[in-house]
């Protein structure tokens, strides 16, 4: 437990520093962008229904695909700024979750901005005109210091909401304090969600108070207040962000990683190797497996591990599965014409979907192949991961058995095997190279009909990096050094209830065997 | 002062507002330098309006409005209210400024001296009757009487030669009224003030000032001094108007009569 709160305490300085400068340059574009719009919004009663609607409808935009969305925007955008203007810009991590983290922290401050400025009294108001101060004056002297109560409230109420959405701004490759929930909850490592949680839920509050200072030091005409939370503000932004002045410079090497244990291994694995050369590396964990190929071939990332029969199905839009060798080579020949992008060759195993029942309900059942499940299945549950239902392989594994279930639920893949295990589903989208076959005691169906594609597990390289010398002699000696039994041994440590182990110490062991030769296929 | 101690003058001034409302005009009218005059007549019938197009808070659809020799609407509104003081009911100070600070904006706004400003603040809380420790006060911790007193020291702050005042003490209790316009009259007389004063009492107008002008639906019905519309005879409607506070005095003596016999 302690070393597991130690091992988070660590990586708290990077996560809690990103957290900030995300939150903090959200917020104060947020503010430089709505309160002149409340200001119009306040004399105009034209603009003001229209601004404060568009500013409520992001708000029922579930945050999450908020900034989901703005990756697509951002790519389509770069891609023409390429076209005209011949540069392009990241559209993965920091610039689509500030853009998305700025439209969200803009209602609260553009409502409380219009409520505060048109709540001023209409005879002072008329003092003010009657006096002859133009209109600037009677803006600056009279109606923000007036307003200024109810817009402090409304930049706290945004600086809370801001530093809890920032949290979600993980999965779109901006690191946060979200990387602790987000990894916490694949691996099963609560000390992590919770440290996580607790962390920016501390950094939302102190915000909230010294922002509250603030707020009732404008209201009582309290300058103390008002200075000691600015200070405070500013001396706590000031330490939070103080990690990433002393980054050293250089090339940094950014490997991807998709929402799973493994690839959390794979990826650490890869930046061991690629820091054990000198290389400074940085890991961009939970991408959407429909993102993470995109930005490669963009050059956002410099290589991750995918799935072949993942990048013959999806990318490729390939429907036939002509055999594992036969996949490999066409991918290999396609992705390097379609995207220049350099498939450096199959670590050794697959990671393959298979569908998967307890080994007591298989039995009972009499069940071993696909064919046996299709008689079954109308009695049946299915629990998948969120992606499978839509993705190709469950369309030609579908009609290649006619498999017809009486119920489908999707679980987070953790939640999978538990509702597998727990008896509320009855066949699991599993994965052949998960620990947990084994740990659970389940059975893999056959395939006979070879409807699901193999899924040999290869590394990637960005077309920027196809030649990058120190990155392939990296990378090189994992090609074929590892076979399922060793990466389901490694997946395991990290994904079992007890004693379990991070990812960067399963990376570290299967790094150990790489060099003495045990992990190397027999 | 214009050449021909004319402070204010309106010509064919007229102004109606959208949707088929009150409409005001033409007016003709001028007052001389140093002038006190009262604009009373019910409500909806003009006073308001057309003290704001004087100090061009409200822009005439037609005709001039002349103040101290320059056509409003020929230099912007902003710096005409500078040179003119505004006194209202709701009085409308500045919450979040202290008294002093609210009797600053106005030498501030002229770019005055701290030095000139700081003994103005001074000179002015005297000449209001007010105490100085009021002065580093926010206005929600004085009385009615005192925010209006108040009022009155930032309006004139900045030296105005022309006093506009719509209903200036008009929510205050009687013995306040009474005390605040008598005191107001003699600051006009001592500081040589061209003064425009909207009210529905009669009795303040005929009491306060110089000249009195009747206005009804728009226009100006009767215009003399305060002797002059007392004698009125030949206009049934103005001649009511400036009975009424006789008939109410007189019903007062009556009262007092009787009180005075039951003491006996």
């Amino acid at each position: 437990m302690n070393d597991r709160i130690a091992a988070a305490a660590a990586l708290l300085p990077d996560y809690l520093s990103q957290h900030v400068l995300l939150s903090l340059a959200a917020l104060i574009a947020g503010l430089a962008v709505s309160l002149p719009l409340a200001i119009w919004a306040s004399r105009s009663p034209a603009i003001r229904w229209p601004s404060l609607f568009a500013a409520s409808l992001v708000q029922t935009i579930p945050s999450l695909a908020l900034l989901a969305l703005f990756y697509p925007l951002l790519l389509a955008i770069s891609a023409l700024s390429v076209r005209w203007l011949g540069v392009g810009f990241p559209a993965l991590g920091f610039a689509p979750s500030f853009l998305a983290l700025t439209l969200y922290s803009m209602l609260p401050i553009l409502r409380n901005g219009v409520t505060g400025l048109t709540g001023v009294d209409p005879a002072v108001i008329e003092a003010a005109d009657g006096m002859g101060m133009t209109g600037r004056q009677r803006l600056f002297q009279v109606e923000l210091p007036l307003a200024a109560p109810v817009i402090m409230a409304g930049i706290r109420t945004s600086a809370v909401w801001t530093i809890g959405a920032a949290t979600l701004a993980t999965p779109v490759g901006q690191t946060s304090l979200g990387n602790y929930i987000f990894s916490g909850l694949q691996t099963e490592n609560w000390v992590s969600v919770l440290f996580g949680c607790v962390a920016s839920a501390v950094l939302a509050l102190c915000a909230d108070q010294l922002l509250g200072l603030i707020e009732s030091g404008l209201g009582r005409r309290s300058g103390w207040r008002i200075w000691t939370g600015a200070i405070g503000l500013c001396l706590g932004a000031a330490v939070c962000l103080s990690p990433l002045a002393s980054r050293a410079s250089g090339p940094v090497y950014r490997i991807g990683a998709k929402n799973f244990s493994e690839q959390y291994i794979l990826a650490q694995l890869m930046a061991r190797r690629l820091e054990a050369g000198g290389a400074r590396v940085a890991i961009r964990d939970d991408l959407g497996s429909a993102t993470i190929y995109r930005a490669l071939a963009a050059g956002e990332i410099d290589a991750y591990v995918d799935y072949s029969g993942t990048l013959w199905a999806n990318v490729l839009g390939r429907p036939d599965n002509p055999g594992r060798a036969a996949v490999l080579k066409g991918l290999t020949a396609e992705l390097a014409r379609r995207d220049r992008v350099l498939v450096l060759g199959p670590l050794g195993f697959e990671n393959a979907y298979a569908l998967a029942m307890t080994e007591a309900r298989a039995h009972a059942l009499r069940i071993a192949s696909l064919d046996d499940l299709a008689a079954h299945a109308p009695s049946l549950t299915l629990g998948s991961d969120l992606e499978f239902l839509s993705r190709p392989e469950w369309k030609s594994v579908r009609t290649a058995y006619r498999l017809a279930f009486a119920k489908t639920v999707s679980y987070q893949p953790t939640f999978m095997y538990a509702a597998l295990t727990s008896g509320e589903a009855d066949v699991i989208s599993a994965f052949s190279s998960d620990g947990r076959i084994a740990a659970d005691h389940l059975v893999v169906l056959t395939d006979p009909r070879h409807a699901l594609p193999p899924y040999d597990a290869v590394v990637l390289i960005s077309p920027q990096r196809a030649h990058d010398q120190r990155l392939l002699a990296a990378l090189r000696p994992l090609i074929g050094a590892i076979d399922v039994a060793t990466m389901r041994a490694a997946n395991y440590s990290v994904d079992r209830a007890d004693g379990k182990a991070s990812p960067a110490e399963a990376a570290a062991r299967l790094d150990a065997g790489l060099k003495t030769g045990a992990a190397r296929p027999r | 002062m214009s050449a021909s101690g004319v402070a204010i003058a309106l010509n064919e001034v007229a102004k109606a507002w959208p949707g088929g409302g009150a409409r005001i005009g033409p007016l003709n009218l001028e007052i001389a330098a140093g002038q006190f005059v009262a604009l009373i007549g019910g409500s909806g019938c003009g006073k308001t309006t057309t003290l704001k197009m004087i100090n061009g808070l409200v822009a005439p659809d037609a005709g001039a409005v002349t103040v101290a020799g320059r056509t409003t609407g020929a230099e912007a509104g902003h710096l005409l209210r500078r040179r003119i003081g505004y006194v209202f009911q709701e009085v409308g100070l500045f919450p979040h400024l202290t008294v002093a600070e609210n009797i600053a904006i106005g030498p501030r706004l002229a770019a005055w001296s701290g030095q000139r400003t700081a003994d103005r603040i001074a000179e002015l809380l005297e000449l209001v009757s007010l105490p100085r420790e009021l002065a580093a006060r926010l206005p929600a911790a004085l009385s009615g009487g005192q925010r209006q007193r108040v009022g009155l020291a930032r309006a004139l702050a900045a030296e105005p030669a022309i006093m506009l005042m719509d209903e200036p003490f008009g929510a205050l209790d009687p013995l306040v009224r009474e005390a605040l316009g008598a005191e107001y009259r003699a600051l006009h007389e001592r500081l040589g003030l061209t003064t425009v004063m909207v009210t529905h009492d009669v009795a303040e107008a005929l009491v306060l000032a110089d000249r009195v002008l009747v206005m009804e639906a728009g226009t100006i019905r009767a215009d003399g001094t305060p002797v002059a519309l007392l004698a009125v005879r030949d206009d049934a409607a103005v001649q009511a108007l400036m009975e009424a506070p006789r008939r109410q005095a007189r019903r007062l003596e009556a009262l007092a009569a009787e009180a005075e016999a039951g003491h006996e």
